[in-house]
């Protein structure tokens, strides 16, 4: 579902309906990475990735952390499973899903408009389709993964959300071309 | 006069006429030109007046460099000082003015200074206005500032975006000249990521201009193939009208893009500034020609000499019909041979060497012109442009030979590299004696976090002013090396005249008299004079640092970029010293002034700063919220209704929360979760108090302090489980204490089994408030909220109205008070229901200033009013909250040390003016005596002042010597208008001391 969507640069949408669920412990344990699996359907990620399946994203964050994104719906359940399979183990699962808003910026320039507010590597044998960033996007912190070539996906925080979005939306003005990289 | 010659101008588009005004006049130009080539070519030789002796100026360079040319810009929105009118590219309807004058820029009342000069000499400021001493901030400051600074500072609020760009790259190669296309060509070919940034509009720098040949063809031949191979090249970036800025700490360079300022009605932003990080950088900027230090050198109508030569081949511009050169090196007799074949006169070359130039000099002598071999100028004659010149032996003391006449002088004191950029990240310098310029050590590059150089130079500005492809070949080999590549790459041939060598001319003529060196200009733009910096070493300045800040030479907006080489010369003579042991000022960034704008980026306006808004903003936002920043948050101080003031709205909202029903929005309150086996002794260590025997549904207060002591933040810690707690922050503290946490997790207790999440914005949070606070819970009904379920400093997870709620009994207001987390999707629907079935109740939502009213009337103390990083839990009264049975916490070492432990700290109490009015914030209680600088002693400081709605006074706090022990005592709090407010010392608490209203 997309709340609001704006077609500059590139096509900005702001993706609504989404589960987010925040897992710490240890990524390389063998018990911790089939309880993901088993919850999640997706294996834990390496490291600066997302690995994605069943229409759902898992990303690393750091090396005890990752980011479960699925459909809203399906948080509850992911978030009770992985509490059992990772129980007795030292965790910490969190629903964070009512806490993050999320982008979507998409089309030839998408790599031009991020490239405006987010101090990322984004040329494109540097930044590829599955490779993952927490960064910050002009004043405020985010992440973001690449779905393909010209697709990305961009987490904030939702306090800032109308911020994103404003920033978003202006850096992506038609009027500013920058043409760096070519699609 | 200057005027437009009828053929030539390869810049230019004689098809495309523009029209411009200068100081209301209007002018015609042809795209193509820069302002200043178009005022020239209007004959409007002056164009500014210097900065302290209001000299006529004109234009003396044709490019970044230029010291005098200075404008305001455009109006309104659109305005902007101290452009430079070399780099300000025409556009049809340009409006420029002149700077610095009074009335006008041809009749000037402070061109008199120039009169008065041998009264202001260097040093003239700090010698003249030290004493009296009172005068300077009364008579001498004011004067001094009005009469400051060149150009106006913008009245109208910018109406043009900008915006960043951040790039990577193997090589960034700055300059486009033949140097930077040759370097980008190798390294392209090498196979690297190439990007190649010029500051002007068009590619190739010099060459077409000195006529150099590339493969036995014309310059403009090799760069337009070059340029369009590199064009077609995907590993490639080329980037015009960019220049580089800044090079700083590992390969990060900033370069600023003027997108639209040669065409200002274009849509989109007018600056771009690329942050770019490169694995090399390549310097390929060229050389600065170097003024002569002669007599009326300042002269309108005395220009470089390459500068000349730009205006006459680049605009077919020419600035007199007679022009003599004056040179110590070959390269000016370019100027010459230019200005002949453009069929202008040249009565003289004036060549201060005694043995002339080489093959350029028997090319010049061939075209008929007269050259003068150890001749020199002695002075310059004219006032507002220059009307002949008075020829003496350079040997000598100046005594005039014979006089020519002319309508420009074109001067050469030889070239300097632009070392800037290499030098701004700590590249070091040789001085070439051979040269006699300042070049790159290529031995001392700037190095990158590996300890290896990240930085190389090439072409003019490595020093190599002939031979520049060779050089750009084999330095881009380098860079091609260091970026682990190979390339076999071979330099085009380049057809160079043979040339004779400079010889440094660093006063013209080399005995001149103080009546000369007093006209003598080294700094046009802050006219520093030879004569200002020859008496600034006499007086001492022998550090080239102290003697650029005494003089100001160098510190004009140019930075002296024409003026440094010449003066650090004239000082090492002065000082006897060779010109290296006198050394160079600093380079710093950025190269020439970048806007303002361009720094902010799109930072401006509604996205200046990020607003962070809770899930119920909208509905304050609606409903006549009065709105107050707390950290990034905007919080509802106060919601007024109908015309009421803000503080009507306050007591309103206190009084309607005592007595019926109160909504705050707390959900900006920090929420951190900490859960792990080891979670209840971290926070045993976080917190003064003990929380790791609160059990789980239970609530308590807690208190952190920094390892020095230092009360920091507080809330309250809910334990959810077994191994997890919540612990609530300040609504300002959030982000602060989470890395807090997680900075002592990370670093000092990293085996400890704790994880941490900030889940802060997954909850909105409502503090619901007052006697009816219960009613309106239960009936919305879904969960047990009786005093007996959910007792005072409890929790309780639930459903209320079918929302999904925790709900914790804490009361910061003193009152019977639910605050309520539901997931943060939900919180505005939770809002409205509240407000729906509070209805009956009397229900009103109150802001952050009836919070704090009401945490007063209860002695609750806040972070950032009772402490301010200075003030422990103790000097608060809180001893309470501070564990006696732990061995240790973070801050309880600090506590114990004997100036943390003194009884003589100000403690809190309370305070009550005696006449009910409300006591100055921040206002200081004086005591008996005064102290070492003749000032009343203080004994207490007020640190929130409020009017009680509910107890119709002024109550306060404040932190009071001994201040527990003097209860009843009324203390002196002197206001600003020197009137007395009285105050007597009591409890803090003010309402409801044993807390009956709360626990119900």
């Amino acid at each position: 579902m997309s709340e609001r969507d704006f077609d500059g640069l590139a096509r900005i949408e702001q993706v609504t309906g989404l589960g987010m669920i925040s897992v710490r412990g240890t990524l390389t344990d063998a018990g911790f990475q089939a309880a993901v699996v088993a919850a999640t359907g997706v294996s834990v990620p390496d490291r600066g990735t997302v690995s994605t399946g069943a229409g759902r994203t898992v990303a690393w964050m750091s090396s005890d952390e990752i980011l479960v994104v699925c459909a809203e719906a399906d948080a509850k359940g992911i978030v009770d499973a992985l509490n059992a399979g990772l129980a007795g183990t030292h965790h910490m699962v969190t629903d964070v899903s009512d806490a993050r808003a999320v982008f979507r910026i998409s089309g030839g320039a998408a790599r031009d408009v991020l490239a405006k507010v987010c101090p990322v590597d984004l040329r494109p044998n540097m930044f590829k389709a599955g490779q993952f960033r927490r960064t910050r996007m002009a004043q405020v912190a985010c992440a973001f993964w690449a779905e393909d070539e010209t697709a990305f996906s961009l987490i904030g925080f939702r306090s800032v959300q109308d911020y994103i979005w404003d920033v978003l939306t202006t850096v992506a003005s038609r009027d500013a071309p920058v043409d760096h990289f070519a699609s | 006069m200057s005027t437009r010659l009828s053929q030539g101008g390869r810049l230019i588009d004689r098809s495309a006429q523009q029209g411009f005004s200068f100081n209301g006049k209007r002018l015609k130009g042809y795209a193509g030109d820069t302002l200043a080539s178009a005022l020239l070519a209007n004959d409007q030789m002056l164009m500014g007046r210097s900065f302290k002796y209001h000299r006529p100026r004109g234009v003396i360079a044709s490019g970044a460099e230029e010291p005098n040319a200075l404008m305001n810009l455009g109006a309104e929105g659109k305005f902007e000082p101290n452009a430079r009118a070399t780099t300000t590219p025409l556009f049809d309807g340009l409006e420029a003015a002149s700077q610095n004058h009074f009335p006008s820029l041809e009749f000037d009342v402070g061109a008199l200074n120039t009169h008065l000069s041998r009264f202001l000499p260097a040093g003239f400021y700090y010698k003249m206005f030290i004493h009296p001493r009172p005068f300077w901030k009364h008579i001498y400051e004011p004067f001094i500032r009005q009469s400051a600074g060149l150009g106006k500072a913008p009245k109208a609020r910018d109406v043009d975006t900008y915006e960043h760009f951040y790039a990577f790259c193997d090589v960034l190669i700055i300059g486009g000249g033949i140097a930077g296309l040759q370097a980008a060509k190798v390294a392209a070919d090498a196979g690297l990521e190439v990007m190649l940034v010029e500051q002007d509009p068009h590619w190739g720098g010099r060459a077409p201009v000195d006529g150099t040949g590339i493969d036995g063809k014309p310059a403009q031949d090799w760069i337009d193939t070059t340029v369009a191979a590199l064009g077609d090249m995907p590993n490639v970036t080329l980037r015009a009208r960019c220049m580089g800025a800044g090079v700083y700490d590992h390969g990060y360079v900033l370069c600023y893009e003027r997108l639209t300022d040669h065409a200002p009605k274009a849509a989109g932003p007018r600056h771009r500034l690329w942050r770019v990080r490169a694995k090399q950088v390549v310097t390929a900027t060229g050389a600065i020609e170097r003024p002569l230090s002669f007599a009326g050198n300042d002269i309108p109508g005395v220009m470089l000499a390459g500068a000349v030569r730009d205006y006459v081949v680049n605009y077919g511009v020419s600035i007199g019909d007679r022009t003599v050169v004056v040179t110590n090196n070959d390269d000016a007799y370019r100027t010459a041979i230019a200005l002949k074949e453009a069929g202008l006169e040249v009565p003289a070359i004036i060549d201060a060497r005694t043995g002339g130039a080489g093959a350029l000099g028997d090319q010049a002598k061939a075209l008929g012109i007269r050259v003068e071999t150890g001749k020199a100028i002695a002075k310059v004659k004219g006032g507002k442009r220059v009307t002949g010149v008075g020829i003496c032996a350079q040997a000598g003391e100046g005594s005039i030979l014979e006089e020519i006449a002319c309508d420009c002088v074109t001067m050469s004191g030889g070239w300097s590299p632009v070392v800037h950029l290499w030098s701004h990240c700590g590249g070091k310098l040789i001085w070439d004696d051979a040269l006699a310029m300042f070049r790159p050590d290529g031995d001392r590059a700037p190095t990158s976090h590996d300890g290896n150089p990240f930085v190389i130079t090439a072409g003019a500005a490595n020093g190599a002013l002939s031979d520049v492809l060779a050089d750009a070949t084999a330095q881009a080999a380098e860079v091609v090396s260091r970026c682990g590549g190979k390339t076999d790459a071979a330099a085009p041939t380049e057809a160079n005249t043979a040339e004779n060598a400079i010889e440094p001319i660093w006063l013209m003529p080399q005995g001149a008299a103080h009546k000369l060196r007093s006209k003598s200009w080294l700094d046009f733009q802050n006219d520093v004079k030879v004569s200002d910096v020859q008496l600034a070493a006499q007086e001492g300045f022998e550090s080239v640092e102290h003697a650029k800040r005494y003089t100001t030479l160098g510190m004009a907006t140019d930075q002296g970029k024409t003026s440094n080489i010449n003066g650090l010369a004239i000082l090492s003579k002065e000082l006897g010293v060779d010109i290296p042991q006198v050394g160079t000022t600093t380079f710093r960034p950025p190269y020439t002034p970048i806007s303002m704008g361009a720094i902010a980026g799109e930072a401006r306006h509604e996205i200046f700063q990020p607003l962070r808004k809770t899930p119920m903003h909208d509905w304050h936002d609606a409903n006549g919220a009065h709105w107050e920043p707390v950290g990034h948050w905007r919080r509802p101080y106060c919601f007024l209704r109908g015309d009421e003031t803000p503080e009507k709205a306050v007591h309103r909202e206190v009084l309607n929360t005592r007595e019926k029903l109160g909504l705050l929005d707390a959900s900006t309150l920090g929420k951190i979760i900490v859960k792990g086996p080891d979670a209840g002794k971290f926070l045993d260590m976080m917190y003064t108090n003990m929380m790791s025997n609160l059990k789980p549904g239970r609530c308590r207060y807690g208190l952190m302090c920094s390892e020095n002591g230092f009360l920091s933040d507080d809330g309250v810690v809910a334990r959810i489980s077994d191994d997890t707690w919540l612990c609530h922050t300040t609504s300002g503290g959030a982000d602060r204490i989470h890395a807090h946490m997680e900075e002592w997790l990370q670093t000092e207790w990293w085996d400890w089994k704790v994880y941490t999440a900030n889940v802060t914005e997954q909850y909105a949070q409502v503090a619901v408030v007052g006697p009816n606070a219960r009613k309106v819970l239960e009936k919305l009904g879904g969960m047990d909220v009786s005093a007996d379920a959910l007792s005072f400093m409890g929790w309780a997870d639930g459903t209320i109205g079918g929302f999904d709620v925790r709900v914790y009994r804490i009361s910061f207001s003193g009152e019977l008070s639910y605050e309520i987390a539901v997931p943060a999707n939900q919180g505005r629907a939770f809002w409205d229901a509240l407000l729906e079935a509070g209805e009956e109740f009397g229900v009103m939502p109150y802001g952050t200033e009836a919070l704090h009213i009401m945490r007063a009337e209860k002695g609750f103390i806040m972070i950032g009013d009772e402490t301010d990083g200075t003030v422990i839990p103790q000097d608060l009264n809180l001893h309470w909250a501070i564990s006696k049975k732990k061995d240790d916490f973070l801050g309880k070492r600090a506590q114990m040390r004997s100036h943390m432990a003194d009884p003589n700290r100000w403690k809190l109490v309370g305070l009550e003016t005696t006449d009910g009015s409300v006591l100055p914030d921040g206002a200081y209680a004086v005591g008996e005596g005064t102290n070492a600088n003749g000032q009343r002693n203080m004994i207490g400081r007020v640190t929130s002042t409020y009017h009680s709605p509910t107890l119709g006074k002024g109550i306060a706090m404040g932190l009071v010597h001994h201040g527990p022990d003097r209860m009843g005592e009324v203390l002196d709090f002197p206001r600003v208008d020197g009137t007395v407010v009285k105050a007597k010392i009591v409890d803090p608490v003010f309402y409801d001391k044993e807390g009956a209203k709360q626990n119900v």
